[in-house]
């Protein structure tokens, strides 16, 4: 399994929930949930204390994991169990502490032996990814490249470089609903194309099926987060019906793409 | 490839959205540091407006009252605003105005740092935001209503411990937000590549005058140098010029809190360990999983998690000695110079204080002390009466 798979033949839906929210069963649940809706690639949130890339929405749920306990530990067994049930590609979005301080290679190999594909880290630029990516690509895991609306003449420069899919940060700002995507989508994808066959993914601000349609047909696939936390945050351990019902609304909003 | 290493510490572990803007600013100050324009408009604003020279002042009651080395005090207190703050803020508010942008944002701890920005923005005209950690701006009440007079808008923030970790994670989120016309005047020595540098190159003033200063007093160099850190702007300051004077010892003095051996500490050298936080690669207080530690110290100044990246090469390399100094050694020290000396410190630099009357009665008569009084302690006075539980209002 490779996070291309994510991309073959149709617009791929990424889906990211912050593990542990608001517990480790509940993310069990919704990422079985969520690979059974139509959801193409799972971005699993390894909590952070003081996620500085995100906005209310997702810090509120890193504080609720980290409050019911949830260690990197324990994600790790929680991603093996569910790795048998689910065959679509997971990466694991977190900061750069979290991996350094486990050990950057320790953290790899039990990504790697629990079924992990990929790793993103919003807070490791093109500059920083040298120690990152080494230990990625020594246990087979697609370190992925982020650019960003100030990215201008950096986004080539990233995009030779990227594996997996590039994420392209669709707003300034952190993390969060928005209700207008303003940044030249069309022109950050066409930079990364005029490189590189890696596909291109938004995110940073996707809520509803109509955005979702608008940045999938400008790209190759869109990252839904916020809008599928502020789900859980309102139901909670009840929430996995309620992400299976907005999970297939994006995907249906995606198929006639 | 990474650039603004100390060490194997600093760097620049910030979002992609955030690159180009430290690149802009690198660049800029790569340009500017040695304009000759430049530095004279900052000199002037040094001398003439914050009251450069601080003085380096001989404190002979202290001295004699500890019986050893001879204690001398460099007074950053003295300076407008009433810390060494203002010596950054200068040089970076002047240093964005020339890069045209019209608005800076600054975190705050104690205050001085916001206090400071909203200054020297109101002098150079420019728009002003400060992120003041909520439980901060109720330890220091005083310095937000002195923010707002200076028509800077001043915003709580409520999110993680409330305090001056929580302000800078806020203000970096804000200045991914809105990056064109706003400069991050980043209050320490500390955060991504080029900050560190440029921080230290501003506060670098200080030793370069103590040095000046006590060559002409005493004829030679001191044996030691101390100040408190947090994230170590005023000790970097402090130490710079002594750096390759091997002869001089440079001292940190962290904040201990309730002790280093308590969970109520902000001491980073003694119990933290190598971290990446806040864009750069250091020491932090955090546990087992690298989760940032609430840390606390009686200090709002010095009440944060992490430290400067070359003062973790300092440490590392075994150049410069940290030491952890408690909040009630803190508290005397604060009273002992008051009283001694009719100079009442910054409870911030109480802890460097604090540390000097335990060094400085093992010391040789003929050797010599200077302490970096960083700011001074009107800000601190209805906390410590609290401390000592006498209920003061302002």
């Amino acid at each position: 399994m490779k996070i291309s798979d994510a991309f073959k033949n149709k617009k791929a839906f990424i889906a990211f929930i912050t593990c542990g929210d608001p517990d480790i069963e509940t993310t069990e649940k919704l990422i079985e949930a969520m690979a059974g809706s139509g959801v193409d690639l799972i971005e699993l949130g390894i909590p952070f204390s003081d996620p500085t890339a995100e906005g209310p929405v997702i810090q509120g749920a890193n504080l609720r994991a980290l409050s019911g306990g949830v260690t990197t530990d324990k994600i790790f067994d929680m991603v093996q169990r569910v790795r048998g049930k689910v065959n679509i590609p997971i990466v694991f979005m977190t900061y750069a502490n979290v991996v350094f301080s486990y050990g950057t290679e320790r953290f790899c190999k039990k990504a790697q032996e629990s079924g992990i594909n990929g790793l993103i880290l919003p807070d490791i630029p093109f500059e920083e990814k040298g120690e990152f990516w080494e230990g990625c690509k020594k246990y087979g895991l697609e370190f992925i490249s982020l650019i960003a609306p100030t990215s201008h003449d950096r986004i080539k420069m990233i995009a030779k470089e990227a594996e997996g899919f590039v994420y392209c940060v669709s707003s300034l700002g952190v993390t969060g609903v928005r209700s207008e995507i303003t940044a030249d989508v069309d022109g950050m994808v066409e930079a990364v194309r005029s490189v590189t066959d890696v596909p291109v993914a938004v995110g940073f601000g996707i809520s509803s099926p109509k955005q979702a349609a608008a940045m999938a047909e400008k790209s190759d696939g869109v990252i839904i987060g916020s809008a599928i936390v502020k789900i859980i945050e309102k139901y909670g351990r009840d929430a996995v019906p309620h992400v299976k019902e907005f999970a297939e609304s994006i995907r249906y909003a995606l198929k006639t793409l | 490839m990474s650039k603004g290493r100390f060490g194997i510490h600093g760097g620049q572990y910030i979002p992609e959205t955030l690159m180009n803007a430290v690149i802009e600013l690198e660049e800029a100050y790569n340009f500017y540091k040695n304009d000759e324009q430049f530095n004279k408009e900052l000199t002037a604003l040094f001398n003439d407006y914050a009251g450069r020279p601080s003085r380096l002042y001989f404190a002979k009651k202290m001295t004699e009252n500890l019986g050893g080395a001879k204690i001398y005090l460099k007074r950053e207190d003295l300076n407008h605003t009433g810390a060494h703050k203002i010596n950054n803020v200068l040089g970076q508010v002047l240093l964005a105005k020339k890069m045209g942008k019209t608005r800076v944002i600054a975190e705050t701890g104690a205050g001085q740092h916001g206090v400071a920005t909203a200054t020297a923005a109101a002098l150079m005209g420019m728009e002003c935001e400060v992120f003041m950690g909520e439980e901060d701006t109720v330890r220091q009440a005083l310095n937000v209503y002195k923010m707002r007079l200076l028509g800077a808008k001043v915003h709580p923030v409520t999110s993680g411990t409330r305090t001056l970790k929580d302000a800078v994670s806020e203000t970096m989120r804000e200045w991914t937000r809105r990056i064109d016309d706003t400069h991050y005047v980043l209050g320490s020595v500390m955060g991504p590549h080029p900050f560190p540098t440029i921080v230290r190159d501003f506060q670098s003033v200080i030793s370069k005058e103590i040095k000046a200063q006590l060559l002409e007093a005493e004829g030679k160099l001191p044996d030691a140098v101390l100040a408190c850190v947090g994230g170590g702007s005023n000790a970097i300051g402090a130490f710079y010029h002594f750096i390759d004077e091997p002869s001089v010892e440079l001292i940190g003095c962290e904040a201990a809190g309730r002790g280093v051996d308590t969970a109520e500490t902000a001491a980073t050298l003694a119990t933290g360990k190598p971290g990446i936080f806040h864009g750069m690669k250091s020491y932090f207080c955090q546990d087992e999983y690298g989760q940032i530690a609430p840390v606390y110290s009686i200090s709002a100044g010095l009440d944060y998690p992490g430290v400067g990246p070359e003062h973790a090469a300092l440490y590392d390399s075994g150049r410069a000695k940290y030491v952890a100094v408690t909040d009630d050694e803190a508290v005397d020290a604060f009273e002992y110079l008051s009283k001694t000396e009719g100079i009442i410190p910054a409870i911030e630099s109480a802890h460097a204080i604090a540390h000097a009357m335990k060094i400085a009665p093992e010391m040789a008569n003929d050797k010599i002390i200077v302490v970096n009084i960083s700011g001074r302690g009107d800000k601190d006075c209805a906390a410590i009466a609290r401390y000592r539980g006498e209920d003061i209002s302002e």
